[in-house]
């Protein structure tokens, strides 16, 4: 066991683990943030997906001691905390989640992506959430939220915390 | 959601209710055949935790329960009972609002419990897309019931007559007055009133719920992460526990050699146990440790060594596809027969016979099988369980454990995806084994591996299709199913000489409503170990393919329009209007670009009609997707919304279980182990798509499946219209069509 000091959705916090442990344990059971889910334990379907330094991350696969000492993690929680993000807002609008147990990661790439391309084609939005597995299949509703937030966004909206 | 019935049961049953026993149960005649209860319950007590009190009941708030669905307290808060869990079909919304439309509450302004196996609320189980269908009824009755007791119980005290007073948002108004009472205040007297045996229900006309768009209250916590699934669950003390399977299911443990999986950090014990499935048990290990993590890594450093008997021969698809094909050139059993088949096929100058199969699939819920399972000290046992029908989970549990039921707690938490997975429950059976023996609380997980290797699995199936036409029609049919048996290998119900009705049923001419002048339905039962079980749409996602692609074939041997050819041989008139609704939306006779071409199906499921229309365009070696328009005509139904999106659904993985693979076994084992090589569909592959409701007014049919089974056959006769090239075997690799 080692001692990681981590940064999660703007808190320190510090955790004993096993340094091969993925992030996705870590903050779901070491962190207590269950929002991040496990789906395939191999990068195949993006349940896991959280922000590690603003990039979408699949977390079932960063063993927790391969992190750098200053890395910022956001999950689910983190980027809604005092206002929902644009994207969350467009997710309820459209009312995009059936399970809503993808979701988490569908939001966690949106927002990533939404950031480098504010203003996204369907062809954009096709290359970029290819990662994310929906079963459900709520994939035309997640088309509609990315381009209802993108417009949400550039109306002002500010998104998130 | 919150899951408190089981702690009123233990409390009306224990004798808790002090003063209040009196009316702790008063029989009467109710409409869903269970007592009327009238009792504190621990809502009462969450709530105020120091006012209850033995001696003194009217000093705690009273809860209520004036029907077993509705608890309306006196401080006037009101809580409704969903019956059905919900995996994402809207349930947690659709029950309740059959309940909040009678008794006129806005359901923003009610508590919603999730229904915990209690008897009292009848069937739990979400499946056969029966929630609205089969609720319908019964639950607008519960609160018409509930709202005419309270109307009666104001009229009283106003010594007004019944007629005079109307329900509005949770409160009884009296007409051309200022005076009302909040439903609170009536309660106590109206819960001491006979339950009415024939609650007037409203007049469709002034619905102000069902049947309109409402936005689901339970989307905000799914897109927040805040909604808790099974897999969320965790209690204190709690151990993790991670399943070595036999790789060929069935193997048995000659061996196990933990020395290496004990000396894993966090790794506590290794329990030789079983797997109970409803067919056979297996064998089992499992990793007992104090996180998951380390569980898994237990797992995957043991070693045991399995007699896997003759199941690398016997158990593989391949043998058991070439079995089907050898069942095709027999006679099966007979389920129905019009005309003498048989002879008139034999006789007729224009006729066809194909074959069309359908893979296993796995469900791939994305969230896996798990379960928390907790037998205390006391002789009871607390669960959290994502089941599908927590009443069944809780039998199975009851006997899993040798506890009876009033000493179990079943909670069920959301499910995340199940589409029939977690109606079947192996894997809480497994995690009752191991909270038995551990004394603790213990939450069993699978890895996607053990969900894509382990089954069960939709069966594959063969569909042996034999027709003929003469002068331009159709005129004979016959459709004979062959493969396991989802009631003889699940139930253990099927005689040697029944053909299964679930199946047989499904591809009926009374289901179809094709009147074809000459038909036959038969069945042959080709059996398998491979664990098989209903998947969304059960036998109908099979037998659609081979029913409406082999219509196209007849249709094309008859040179008849394939809509045309389908609405010759129905009289039925909702059938009708479902296909002529898809032709009129989808633009049927459009005159399409070169490489172009539509394709048409029509399949009647779980009280509900859907037609698909498919329009593809030839790209490369293979077609491309440009649009699927398909039509439910599913009666009443709650919100539209749910509708369309249930059948988004469908139409995701209508397609996906056409051309992404199947489950293969070769030599006992599964071919597939996790999404890399077992694909679903992704969203760079996913179509455009358009649905119509068609609002029908009739008894409302189920929406969570019947969108499914036209989809796959409406792709591969537009295969054909745009290529010539009939495909028969799912799945298929849309990309080249070879």
């Amino acid at each position: 066991m080692a001692i990681f000091n981590l940064t999660v959705n703007g808190k320190k916090t510090k955790v004993d683990v096993e340094p091969d442990m993925p992030l996705l344990w870590v903050v779901r059971d070491f962190v207590g943030l269950k929002g991040t889910k496990f789906g395939c334990g191999m990068a195949q379907c993006g349940a896991c997906t959280v922000h590690v330094n603003g990039e979408a991350t699949r977390s079932c696969q960063i063993p927790v001691s391969s992190l750098t000492k200053n890395a910022k993690i956001t999950t689910i929680e983190g980027i809604g905390e005092t206002q929902l993000h644009a994207v969350q807002q467009a997710w309820i609008e459209e009312q995009v989640p059936q399970c809503g147990y993808c979701q988490s990661g569908q939001i966690m790439s949106a927002v990533a992506l939404l950031k480098t391309t504010p203003n996204p084609t369907d062809a954009d939005i096709d290359t970029y959430m290819s990662g994310n597995l929906c079963r459900c299949g709520t994939y035309d509703r997640i088309r509609k939220g990315i381009h209802r937030a993108a417009e949400s966004l550039k109306a002002g909206n500010i998104g998130g915390k | 959601m919150e899951n408190i019935e089981n702690n009123l049961i233990e409390k009306a049953t224990s004798g808790d209710l002090g003063a209040t026993s009196r009316r702790s149960f008063i029989k009467t005649g109710s409409l869903t055949g269970v007592g009327l209860m009238v009792g504190l319950n621990s809502f009462a007590k969450e709530k105020h935790p120091k006012k209850i009190s033995h001696t003194d009941p009217k000093s705690a708030v009273l809860d209520l329960e004036i029907n077993p669905f509705i608890i309306i307290s006196t401080d006037g808060s009101i809580a409704l009972i969903n019956p059905r869990p919900d995996m994402g079909q809207g349930s947690t919304q659709a029950a309740p609002s059959l309940i909040a439309e009678e008794l006129e509450v806005s359901l923003d302004k009610v508590k919603l419990i999730q229904s915990g196996g209690q008897e009292k609320y009848g069937s739990q189980q979400s499946g056969g897309s029966s929630t609205v269908r089969g609720l319908w009824t019964s639950l607008r009755k519960a609160g018409a019931a509930a709202k005419e007791m309270l109307i009666e119980t104001a009229a009283k005290r106003w010594n007004a007559s019944i007629s005079d007073c109307y329900a509005q948002e949770g409160k009884i108004y009296l007409k051309n007055s200022d005076k009302s009472f909040s439903f609170g205040e009536l309660v106590d007297d109206a819960s001491k009133l006979q339950v009415p045996k024939n609650p007037k229900l409203k007049d469709p006309k002034d619905f102000k719920i069902l049947g309109k768009y409402n936005k689901r209250l339970d989307v905000p916590e799914r897109v927040t992460g805040k909604a808790i699934f099974g897999i969320d669950i965790e209690v204190p003390n709690m151990v993790y526990a991670c399943m070595q399977h036999s790789p060929t299911i069935h193997g048995k443990i000659v061996s196990i050699d933990d020395s290496e999986a004990l000396k894993v950090k966090g790794v506590l014990q290794v329990i030789k146990t079983k797997r109970p499935m409803p067919h056979r048990g297996a064998d089992a290990v499992a990793v007992i440790a104090s996180n998951w993590w380390a569980a898994l890594k237990g797992r995957k450093a043991l070693k045991v060594s399995w007699d896997n008997g003759d199941l690398a021969k016997t158990m593989t698809t391949d043998n058991y596809f070439a079995a089907t094909y050898e069942a095709a050139k027999k006679e099966g059993i007979r389920y129905e027969e019009k005309g003498d088949f048989n002879a008139k096929f034999a006789n007729a100058k224009q006729k066809l016979e194909f074959n069309y199969e359908t893979p296993f699939l796995a469900h791939a819920p994305i969230e896996p099988e798990c379960a928390v399972v907790h037998v205390k000290d006391d002789g009871t046992a607390e669960v959290w369980a994502h089941v599908q029908g927590p009443d069944g989970g809780l039998s199975d549990v009851s006997r899993a454990l040798g506890i009876s039921k009033d000493k179990i707690k079943f909670n069920v938490p959301l499910l995340g995806g199940s589409f029939g997975r977690k109606a079947y429950h192996d894997y809480l059976n497994e995690t009752c084994l191991l909270a038995k023996e551990l004394k603790r609380p213990v939450k069993m997980m699978w890895t996607r591996e053990d969900d894509i290797t382990q089954g069960p699995y939709r069966p594959g199936m063969l569909s042996h299709m034999q027709g003929f036409v003469d002068k331009g029609k159709i005129i004979g049919f016959h459709h004979h199913a062959i493969g396991e048996s989802i009631v003889g290998q699940v139930f253990g119900g099927l005689a040697p000489d029944e053909s299964d009705p679930w199946l047989s049923g499904e591809i009926s001419t009374e289901n179809s409503k094709y009147e074809f002048p000459v038909s036959k339905v038969s069945w042959t039962n080709v059996k398998t170990e491979i664990p098989i079980v209903w998947w969304r749409s059960v036998y109908a996602s099979n037998m659609g393919w081979g029913q409406e692609c082999f219509i196209d074939e007849l249709a094309q041997l008859a040179g008849k329009d394939p809509l045309q050819a389908r609405l010759d041989l129905v009289k039925d008139a909702r059938y009708k209007k479902v296909l002529e609704t898809v032709a009129e939306k989808a633009n049927w006779k459009e005159k399409l670009g070169a490489g172009q071409g539509k394709g048409i199906a029509v399949f009647a499921s779980f009280g509900s009609i859907s037609a698909c229309c498919i329009t593809v365009s030839k790209d490369g070696a293979g077609v491309k997707i440009d649009k699927v328009v398909s039509v439910l005509d599913c009666g009443y139904y709650v919100n539209p919304d749910h509708v369309k999106a249930q059948t988004e659904g469908n139409i995701v993985m209508g397609i996906t279980a056409a051309i992404k693979g199947g489950i293969t076994f070769t030599n006992g084992v599964c071919d597939q182990t996790n999404f890399h090589q077992y694909n679903i569909m992704r969203l760079n592959e996913a179509p455009k798509i358009e649905i119509h409701i068609i609002d029908s007014g009739e008894n409302p049919g189920g929406v969570g499946e019947p969108g499914l089974p036209p989809i796959a056959p409406a792709l591969g006769n537009a295969i054909f219209a745009a290529t010539g090239k009939r495909i028969r075997k799912l799945p298929f690799d849309i990309t080249n069509l070879g």
